[in-house]
């Protein structure tokens, strides 16, 4: 009776795995992210202070998280990164007032702390490289991905002087860091993840064998 | 040792320390022939203990208001204090644990027939105790304070406004608003940390005094305390400190291996333990495409949306949760144990598993989207349909075919596992 449920059961996982999935975009591509390759996280950084936070905040992320997390000594991270506050302290808010973003672009730019998590990174990822010219917009660019987005392609200039190759490995290393920047323990959970595991495998012996001990006599 | 002994000696004689040892630990006689199904009650006391202690320690750095709720979330727990995120998410994942734990339990009575007499009332005040963790689970819920927070209280607190006459009134006194505010989240708090804790643990007691007043049942369905040697020990008991408090640990370091595998490494679940929408601030202007409940909860919304009336829908719900109060009375078969009830039973309990399953997959979908994995064209609300239609019928056509078909005879005294 056990192995018949335990059979049934393992016979709707893959009904419940392909249940999961959603609709697809062709434009989605999978975001080429690596939380181990802090030099992409710090140009990732760089990219983001510089480009999104004229209009958009981190207001749950910290300067000091980012500086100590990404080893940006303090006073590069002061000289270089902050513009809207000298106090390393302070979460990440963006210079421009909210009425005034609302009337620029007919919506508040959106917090990004917490976009890589709320969308996926892959999300994140292609919108980046998905915008293209359309001139029945306001900006006269489109995106593949968020169709009708009200923010224009910010980084066109960037685009244009890179070019592809470059601009995508750009784009990998902002969506890097927003992936970062969403949950910036994870690496630190993982590492410690790993000794958790490892001693519950060794911490399974003594307690494996403590029960065989004890019920060697039952019958 | 004789140290140990007079101070027992002086607090035994004002205190029944030893006696509720031996009563409920060293001279506890369970039945010897547990398999692993019967590690999940002790499973699920872990949790709780893990729910209360990291629950404890969130509500010093929680900021229970409509402005604050979200930041103190995401800043205080997940970035600002030293392992924060590790309380959160051993909170929220051990939320999705709790529940995964309590449904093999309760599927292990459905399997035994633990619910049989003498056990209605263990049967009747785990179910209490279940529907004491659905309301904490979902007034926990609502305490991150985002879009799928907002939206899914929303979805579910106006289900009380299918009521008729009162609905509208019932569902603003629950809210203590004309919309979920601040002041929902407020009450929701202090109900989410105190009075169903409160609640939980009251009934977790009854639950462990009944059982160990009429003893545990177990997988061959005898009652061991029919046969006893001469110092009125059961023949097929043992105690259960130390057999099973040794036995119970091994499921302890497995299930551990599991829970902080998902802790540490999988914190989201797939975004089913926390759902992607629910990292976006509550917005009460803006309604998110597809609302769906948390997982433990969808096989139930699923039996609600089947039914096209709101009202007819709630009634549903709540009769899918109350008739498993009733099922002591609704399984008539002469025999306790899956193992000797007829095929009928056998297949009604497989079918009834992957319903329940199907159920849970209605209510994550939209109704109106056509189901992937069969073969012919259907949508998940007629699946649902048919899953709710399945799921009553089990338990109204269980006093049938219970007495109808034919058992094998129990044995006298309990088989091994191995």
């Amino acid at each position: 009776m056990n192995k018949f449920i335990s059979v049934l059961v393992l016979l709707c996982l893959p009904v419940l795995a392909q249940a999961a999935g959603g609709g697809h975009n062709e434009y989605l591509v999978p975001a080429p992210i690596n939380m181990d390759d802090k030099v992409s996280l710090q140009r990732g950084a760089q990219i983001f202070v510089n480009n999104c936070m004229g209009c958009h905040s981190a207001q749950y992320m910290r300067y000091e998280r980012v500086s100590t997390d990404l080893d940006i000594p303090p006073q590069i991270m002061k000289d270089n990164l902050m513009f809207t506050t000298d106090k390393i302290g302070e979460t990440m808010i963006s210079a421009i007032p909210g009425d005034l973003a609302k009337k620029w672009f007919g919506t508040n730019p959106p917090d990004l702390t917490l976009v890589a998590r709320v969308r996926g990174a892959d999300w994140v990822y292609s919108y980046l490289t998905n915008f293209y010219a359309d001139d029945s917009r306001p900006w006269g660019v489109n995106n593949h991905i968020f169709p009708d987005v009200g923010m224009p392609h910010v980084l066109s200039n960037m685009e244009s002087e890179l070019g592809e190759d470059k601009f995508e490995e750009a784009m990998a290393d902002l969506t890097n860091y927003m992936v970062y920047m969403s949950e910036p323990v994870r690496a630190e959970r993982e590492r410690i993840g790993v000794y958790v595991l490892i001693f519950l495998v060794i911490l399974f012996i003594p307690v494996y064998f403590l029960n065989r001990e004890y019920w060697k006599d039952v019958h | 040792m004789s140290m140990f002994n007079s101070v027992m000696g002086w607090v035994d004689a004002r205190f029944p320390a030893t006696k509720m040892f031996e009563d409920h630990m060293s001279k506890y006689y369970a039945p010897k022939n547990f398999n692993m199904w019967y590690f999940f009650g002790s499973l699920a006391m872990l949790v709780l203990v893990n729910q209360l202690l990291t629950g404890i320690w969130l509500t010093m750095l929680y900021n229970p208001s409509g402005e604050g709720a979200f930041a103190s979330v995401e800043l205080n727990m997940m970035r600002d204090v030293d392992y924060g995120w590790l309380l959160r998410y051993l909170h929220s994942t051990g939320a999705s644990a709790f529940f995964v734990v309590v449904y093999l339990h309760m599927f292990r009575g459905m399997m035994y027939g633990s619910y049989r007499a003498p056990r209605e009332l263990v049967w009747i005040f785990g179910m209490t105790i279940y529907l004491a963790l659905m309301a904490e689970g979902f007034m926990g819920y609502l305490l991150p304070w985002g879009q799928m927070s907002y939206w899914g209280a929303q979805v579910i607190i106006s289900l009380f406004g299918a009521i008729p006459v009162v609905g509208d009134a019932l569902t603003e006194w629950i809210r203590g608003d004309f919309l979920i505010s601040g002041i929902t989240l407020n009450r929701f708090f202090a109900l989410h940390v105190v009075a169903l804790p409160i609640v939980i643990l009251a009934l977790v007691v009854l639950h462990i005094i009944a059982l160990h007043e009429v003893g545990s049942n177990n997988p061959d369905g005898i009652e061991i305390k029919k046969l006893k040697d001469e110092n009125g020990v059961p023949l097929d008991g043992i105690p259960f400190h130390p057999y099973y408090s040794v036995h119970d640990l091994v499921g302890v370091v497995v299930f551990l291996f599991v829970f902080l595998t998902v802790v540490f490494f999988f914190p989201d679940g797939g975004g089913y333990f926390l759902e992607k929408p629910n990292f976006e601030p509550a917005n009460p202007l803006k309604t998110p495409d597809h609302i769906a409940p948390v997982w433990y909860f969808t096989p139930f919304y699923a039996i609600l949306r089947a039914i096209p009336d709101k009202l007819l829908g709630v009634v549903a719900m709540g009769a899918s949760i109350a008739v498993l109060f009733v099922l002591p009375w609704l399984d008539r078969s002469p025999v306790k144990s899956i193992r000797y009830k007829g095929w009928i039973s056998k297949v009604m309990l497989a079918l009834f598993v992957v319903f329940f399953i199907l159920l849970g997959v209605c209510g994550v979908k939209a109704p109106d989207v056509h189901v992937e994995f069969l073969p012919f064209e259907m949508t998940y609300r007629v699946l649902g349909q048919i899953g709710t239609a399945f799921y009553f019928a089990y338990f109204i056509l269980m006093p049938f075919w219970t007495t109808k078909e034919t058992c094998k005879p129990v044995p006298e005294r309990v088989r091994m596992a191995h």
